[in-house]
C-alpha cells in the first residue's frame, strides 16, 4: 500500500518533469504584468499567477524537472563516488582506508545542510556549483554504509574461495563483492534523494543555488514570502510539490530497503 | 571506562583540529580567497594591498598556522561588517540558538518517544496508524515550507503569534514547532522500532509468560532496554538541529546562530562564516562526543569495541 503510494507519487513527479514541455500551459519564465497575482482558478491560469504575471502551474512543473535533474546528478556522483571511497576503504587496509574514513569523519562534523550551503556560497551560484556542493556534502553516508558491508562480505567464504582459486584483487572487488554490496548502495541512494532534492530547495530559498527566474521551488518559495499577505497560492503550490516529491520518494525508499537490506539504518 | 573516555577525548580534539583544517581548505576553494575577506566597495588595484595585508602572500604552511592558531584561540579575525570580532558576534548568538534547539528537543521528547512507545506497544491499532502517516508526512514536509504554511495561518490569517523575531513564548513558538517537527517524525520512528526490537526478545516473552502485567511488562522490561537504541539515535541526531536552526532561524528572523551564519554568507563576511561554521562544528563535536561517552556508560560493550 505504502509502496504503491510512493511509486504513484514518483511517478506523477517524474511524468510531470518529463512532459513540461507539453503539460505546461504557458512559458515559465515570460511576465505579463497585465494579469499579475491571479488567484488559483483564474481562466487559463489553473493555480494562479505570480507577481509577474507568470503562471503558477508551469513554473511549478518545470520546477519538478529541476528538482529531479538535481537530485538524480547529486544521487548518482554521490554514489559513484561515496561507493568507490567505501570499496577501497573496506578493500584495501592500512592507510588509505584510515585517511578516507578520517576525513569522513571531519565531514560528519557538519551539520549536512550547513557544509552544503557554506561550500556553494564559496564556490558561487547556478546549477553545476549546486550539485556539486550538495555532492560534497553528501557522498560520506555512501562511503561509511559501502565499507561496512564490503568488511563483512569480504569474509565471506565465497570470497575466500575465489581468492584460493587465484582470482586477482581487482576482480575480486569487481566481480564477487560489489555485486553483493550494490543493494545498500541503491537502498542509500533512494534514501538519499529527497534529502538532496529539499536540500536543494533550502539553499535556492536562502538565496544561493539556483537564481531567479530559472523555475526553482525553492526560490519560487523565497520570492513567495513578500507576498504571502496577499497571494497565498505562491507560497503553497511549489511547497507542496517538494513534500509530494519527498513523500513519494522516501516512501519508495522505505519499501526498497525493507525488499533489499531490512537490516540496514540510514 | 577511563582508558575509553582517554581514547574518545584524544579522538574528538583530533577531529576538531582537521574540522578547522577543512573550514581553512574551504575558503580556499576557489584559489583566490583574498576575495572573500575584503570589503565589496574596494577598487581592484588595491586587491594587492589588501592580499599583502591579510597575509594572504604568506606561504600556506604560515597562512594555515596562523589560523590554526588563532582558532584555537576563538581569534578568526574582525567582522568585515560590524568591524568587531567575528567569534565574538558568534558567542552572542549562541543563547538563542540553544533555547530554540532545546525547546525543539524538549517538544520532541515529550510528543515523539511516548508516541513511539506507545504505537509500538499497539501495533496496528489507531494510534500505530495515525503516528505512522504522522511520521512520514513529517519527514517528506521541508521545514522551510511549514514556516511558511504556519506564518500564513497564524500570524497573516489568525494574527494569532508574531512573523518573527525573538522574546515571548509567542516567538518562540512556531521556530521551535519548525525545527522538532523533523527530528520529532524520526525519533518517533526510531523509538517504535527500537521498541518492536525489544518486545520481541525472549526475556520479555518470559516476563509474560511469569503472568507478570502488562503495565510491568512494558514499563520495567521493555522500556528500559529500548532507553540505549533511543538515546543513541536521538542524542546523534539531536546534532541536525543545528543544521536545522540554519533553516528555521531565517524564516523567522531569530537571532541565532543558523541566522548570523545565513547573513554573514549573504553578506560575504568571511572572517563571521569562518568563526560560526567552525563553532558550529565543535559544538556538534561534543555533543557526539556526549552521546558517545553516556553511550558506553550505559552499555558496557561499547567500551571494548
Amino acid at each position: 500500500m505504502k509502496a504503491w503510494l510512493g511509486l504513484g507519487l514518483t511517478l506523477l513527479v517524474v511524468v510531470a518533469a518529463a512532459g513540461a514541455p507539453w503539460l505546461a500551459p504557458h512559458d515559465p519564465i515570460r511576465a505579463d504584468f497585465a494579469s499579475s497575482l491571479q488567484p488559483p482558478g483564474t481562466p487559463g491560469h489553473l493555480l494562479g499567477t505570480d507577481q509577474l504575471g507568470r503562471d503558477l502551474l508551469a513554473r511549478v512543473l518545470y520546477g519538478a524537472r529541476l528538482a529531479l535533474f538535481i537530485g538524480a546528478c547529486t544521487v548518482v556522483v554521490t554514489a559513484v563516488v561515496g561507493g568507490v571511497l567505501g570499496l577501497v576503504a573496506g578493500f584495501v587496509e592500512r592507510w588509505p582506508s584510515t585517511a578516507i574514513m578520517r576525513i569522513a569523519d571531519v565531514q560528519l562534523s557538519f551539520p549536512f545542510i550547513l557544509l552544503a550551503l557554506t561550500i556553494n556560497a564559496i564556490v558561487g551560484l547556478g546549477l553545476r556549483n549546486i550539485i556539486l556542493s550538495l555532492s560534497a556534502a553528501g557522498w560520506v553516508i555512501y562511503a561509511r554504509v559501502v565499507r561496512g558491508e564490503v568488511l563483512s562480505v569480504k569474509e565471506r567464504d565465497y570470497v575466500h574461495a575465489a581468492a584460493a582459486l587465484g582470482v586477482g584483487r581487482t576482480r575480486l572487488l569487481f566481480r564477487h563483492v560489489l555485486p553483493n554490496v550494490a543493494p545498500s548502495i541503491v537502498v542509500v541512494a533512494s534514501l538519499q534523494f529527497s534529502q538532496f532534492v529539499v536540500a536543494e530547495a533550502a539553499i535556492s530559498f536562502l538565496g544561493f543555488g539556483v537564481q531567479p527566474p530559472t523555475p526553482a521551488w525553492g526560490s519560487m518559495l523565497s520570492e513567495s514570502r513578500d507576498f504571502l499577505y496577499v497571494a497565498w497560492w505562491l507560497a503553497a503550490f511549489p511547497g507542496i510539490a517538494l513534500a509530494l516529491t519527498a513523500l513519494g520518494v522516501n516512501l519508495l525508499g522505505d519499501w526498497l530497503r525493507d525488499t533489499l537490506d531490512p537490516k540496514l539504518r540510514v | 571506562m577511563r582508558r575509553y573516555l582517554v581514547a574518545r577525548l584524544a579522538q574528538t580534539l583530533l577531529v576538531v583540529v582537521l574540522s578547522l583544517t577543512a573550514v581553512f581548505g574551504m575558503v580556499r576553494l576557489t584559489g583566490d580567497p583574498v576575495l572573500l575577506f575584503m570589503p565589496m566597495d574596494i577598487q581592484a588595484r588595491d586587491v594587492e594591498e589588501f592580499r599583502e595585508r591579510l597575509g594572504f602572500n604568506d606561504p600556506l604552511a604560515v597562512q594555515y598556522a596562523r589560523f590554526l592558531g588563532g582558532a584555537l584561540r576563538g581569534d578568526f579575525g574582525e567582522s568585515l561588517r560590524y568591524r568587531r570580532d567575528a567569534f565574538g558576534l558568534v558567542l552572542e548568538r549562541l543563547p538563542a540558538t540553544l533555547l530554540l534547539a532545546g525547546s525543539a528537543l524538549a517538544l520532541t521528547l515529550i510528543v515523539a518517544v511516548p508516541l513511539g512507545v506507545l504505537s509500538a506497544v499497539r501495533r496496528g491499532g489507531v494510534v500505530d496508524h495515525v503516528a505512522t502517516i504522522a511520521t512520514v508526512l513529517g519527514q517528506a514536509t521541508p521545514g522551510f515550507w511549514l514556516g511558511l504554511m504556519l506564518i500564513y495561518v497564524f500570524a497573516v490569517q489568525l494574527r494569532w503569534l508574531p512573523t518573527g523575531g525573538m522574546g515571548t513564548v509567542g516567538h518562540l513558538a512556531m521556530p521551535a514547532v519548525v525545527l522538532a517537527a523533523f527530528y520529532a517524525a524520526r525519533v518517533a520512528r526510531l523509538t517504535r522500532s527500537a521498541v518492536l526490537d525489544t518486545l520481541n526478545e525472549e526475556f520479555v516473552l518470559t516476563a509474560r509468560a511469569k503472568g507478570l502485567a502488562e503495565t510491568r511488562v512494558i514499563g520495567k522490561h521493555t522500556l528500559r532496554n529500548s532507553a540505549i537504541p533511543i538515546v543513541t539515535l536521538a542524542g546523534l541526531e539531536a546534532g541536525q538541529l543545528l543544521g536545522g536552526a540554519v533553516v528555521t532561524e531565517t524564516i523567522f528572523a531569530w537571532p541565532g546562530l543558523g541566522r548570523l551564519t545565513v547573513q554573514a554568507l549573504l553578506n560575504r563576511d568571511f572572517p563571521v562564516v569562518m568563526a560560526a561554521v567552525s563553532f558550529t562544528s565543535i559544538v556538534y563535536t561534543l555533543m557526539n562526543l556526549v552521546v558517545d561517552v553516556a553511550y558506553g556508560w550505559l552499555d558496557p560493550r561499547v567500551r571494548r569495541a
